[in-house]
C-alpha cells in the first residue's frame, strides 16, 4: 500500500499530466543534427578550395585517412550522445565513437613525421595555426548550441558523459570541415593546435552541456 | 513449468504496464494514476536491492516517480517499460548513495559535542528576544535572493520534502539545496552580526 506521501505525489504527478510528444529514434535525431553540419558545410565549400582539398587528400592517403576518421567520430559520436539522452541506454554506448576516433588520432599523428619525410611539405606557420584554432572553435559554436538544444529534448541520467560524447561530435565535426579551409599539409605544431583545439571543445561542452543537460525543468522537459 | 509461468506474467505486467504508460504519454490521467500506483513495489524492490539505507528509501521512490513524470517522453512503447523504469530507479538510487557518501566525509555525527564545547558569543535567544525577534529575521530574509527565499520557504517553513518541493516549484532538486545552503549561511552570517 503507498504511504500518504506516495499517494500524494501521484496525484500531484497524474493532475500534473500533459500529453506529450514521443522522441523521434536517436538515429533520426542524429542524422538531423548531422544534415545541420552539411548545411553549414556548403557554404564553407564555396569559400574554400574544394579541388584543392581533393588533391592534397589524394596526394597524402594518411590525411584522407584522418578526414574519414573525423568525419566517422562525429557521425558515431552524435548517434551515442543522443542514445545517451534515453534514461534506460547503457552508457557502453559512450564507447561507439572510439574505433573512429582512434583512426582519426593514428593517422594525424602520422602526419607528424610528414616534414620529414617529404621534403616539399609546407609547414605552417604560427599564425596559419591560429587560423585553425580559430576555425575549430568558432564552428563548434553554432554546432554546439544545436547539439544542446537537441540533445535537451531527451532525458539524460548521464548529464556529464552525455556532454562529453556531444562535445566530441561537434569537434570532430569541426576537425573534419576544417579540412575546405586548410591550404597546407599537417605537421607537429598544427596538429598539436588541433589536438588543443578539440579537446578545448570537449571541456567547454562538458562544463556547460553538462549543467544544461542536468539542471532541467519539469516545463522544459517534459510539457 | 513454474518458471515459464513466472516468466508469462512478467511479460504480461510489462505489456499492461506499457499500454498505461503509451496511454499517459497521450495524456490519460487514469491510466497514469493506475501505472505509477502499480509500478511503487516494483521501485520499491529495485531501490532496496541497490542497498539503499531504509531511512532513505521513500526520497528515492519520489525522486524515481518525478524522474519517470519528466522523461516520460522518452519511453518508446516497442520497448521493455519495467527495464525502462529499472534503470531510472537504479541510477536515482545510485545518486542517493553518492550523495549520502559525500555528506557523510563532510559530516561527523557527534551528539554530545554541544554540552561539550559550549558557545562562547552572548545568548543568541535572549539577543533576539531583545530586539524583536520577528524584525531581525525578517529584515535578514529581506537580503535574500528570491530563489533562496523560495528554497526556505518550501523546505524549511512548509516543510516539504526535496521531491515535493522540486515539483512544486520546477526547480531540480540540486538547485533547491544549494539555494537553502546559502539562504541558511546568509541568516546565519546576518543574524550573528547583530552580535
Amino acid at each position: 500500500m503507498p504511504g500518504d506521501r506516495e499517494t500524494d505525489i501521484i496525484r500531484m504527478l497524474s493532475a500534473d499530466l500533459a500529453p506529450v510528444r514521443r522522441l523521434a529514434s536517436p538515429g533520426w535525431r542524429a542524422a538531423a543534427w548531422l544534415a545541420g553540419v552539411v548545411l553549414l558545410a556548403l557554404p564553407l565549400s564555396l569559400l574554400g578550395d574544394v579541388q584543392g582539398m581533393i588533391h592534397r587528400l589524394g596526394a597524402a592517403p594518411d590525411m584522407t585517412l584522418a578526414a574519414i576518421g573525423s568525419a566517422l567520430t562525429a557521425i558515431l559520436a552524435a548517434i551515442a550522445a543522443f542514445q545517451l539522452t534515453l534514461p534506460d541506454r547503457k552508457a557502453a554506448w559512450a564507447l561507439l565513437p572510439l574505433p573512429a576516433a582512434a583512426l582519426w588520432i593514428g593517422a594525424s599523428g602520422f602526419g607528424c613525421f610528414r616534414n620529414w619525410i617529404v621534403a616539399d611539405t609546407h609547414v605552417a606557420s604560427m599564425r596559419e595555426t591560429m587560423d585553425c584554432l580559430t576555425f575549430i572553435l568558432a564552428i563548434s559554436i553554432p554546432l554546439s548550441l544545436l547539439l544542446i538544444l537537441m540533445l535537451r529534448r531527451g532525458y539524460s541520467l548521464r548529464p556529464n558523459l552525455t556532454a562529453v560524447i556531444g562535445g566530441l561530435a561537434c569537434a570532430s565535426a569541426a576537425a573534419t570541415l576544417l579540412n575546405f579551409i586548410h591550404p597546407f599539409d599537417a605537421a607537429v605544431t598544427d596538429l598539436v593546435v588541433h589536438a588543443i583545439a578539440v579537446g578545448l571543445v570537449v571541456v567547454v561542452i562538458r562544463f556547460i552541456g553538462g549543467r544544461l543537460l542536468a539542471d532541467k525543468r519539469i516545463s522544459a522537459s517534459a510539457m | 513449468m513454474a518458471e515459464t509461468q513466472t516468466s508469462s506474467l512478467a511479460d504480461e505486467t510489462d505489456r499492461r504496464r506499457s499500454a498505461l504508460m503509451a496511454a499517459a504519454q497521450t495524456g490519460d490521467r487514469t491510466a497514469y494514476e493506475a501505472l505509477l500506483r502499480d509500478c511503487l513495489p516494483m521501485i520499491r524492490l529495485v531501490i532496496r536491492r541497490q542497498g539503499v539505507a531504509p531511512d532513505s528509501i521513500d526520497d528515492v521512490v519520489q525522486e524515481t516517480l518525478l524522474t519517470l513524470h519528466r522523461a516520460r517522453h522518452t519511453y518508446d512503447p516497442a520497448r521493455s517499460f519495467n527495464a525502462w523504469l529499472a534503470t531510472i530507479a537504479r541510477r536515482r538510487a545510485i545518486d542517493e548513495q553518492r550523495f549520502r557518501g559525500r555528506r557523510m566525509l563532510r559530516e561527523d555525527h557527534d551528539p554530545g559535542a554541544l554540552e561539550d564545547y559550549p558557545d562562547l558569543k552572548p545568548d543568541a535567544d535572549a539577543l533576539v528576544t531583545e530586539q524583536s525577534r520577528m524584525t531581525l529575521v525578517s529584515t535578514a530574509m529581506q537580503s535574500l535572493t528570491p530563489r533562496q527565499r523560495e528554497a526556505i520557504e518550501q523546505l524549511a517553513l512548509r516543510d516539504r520534502s526535496l521531491a515535493e518541493a522540486s515539483l512544486a516549484t520546477g526547480r531540480s532538486k540540486g538547485s533547491l539545496k544549494v539555494n537553502l545552503h546559502r539562504a541558511l549561511h546568509t541568516l546565519r552570517e546576518k543574524l550573528a552580526g547583530k552580535d
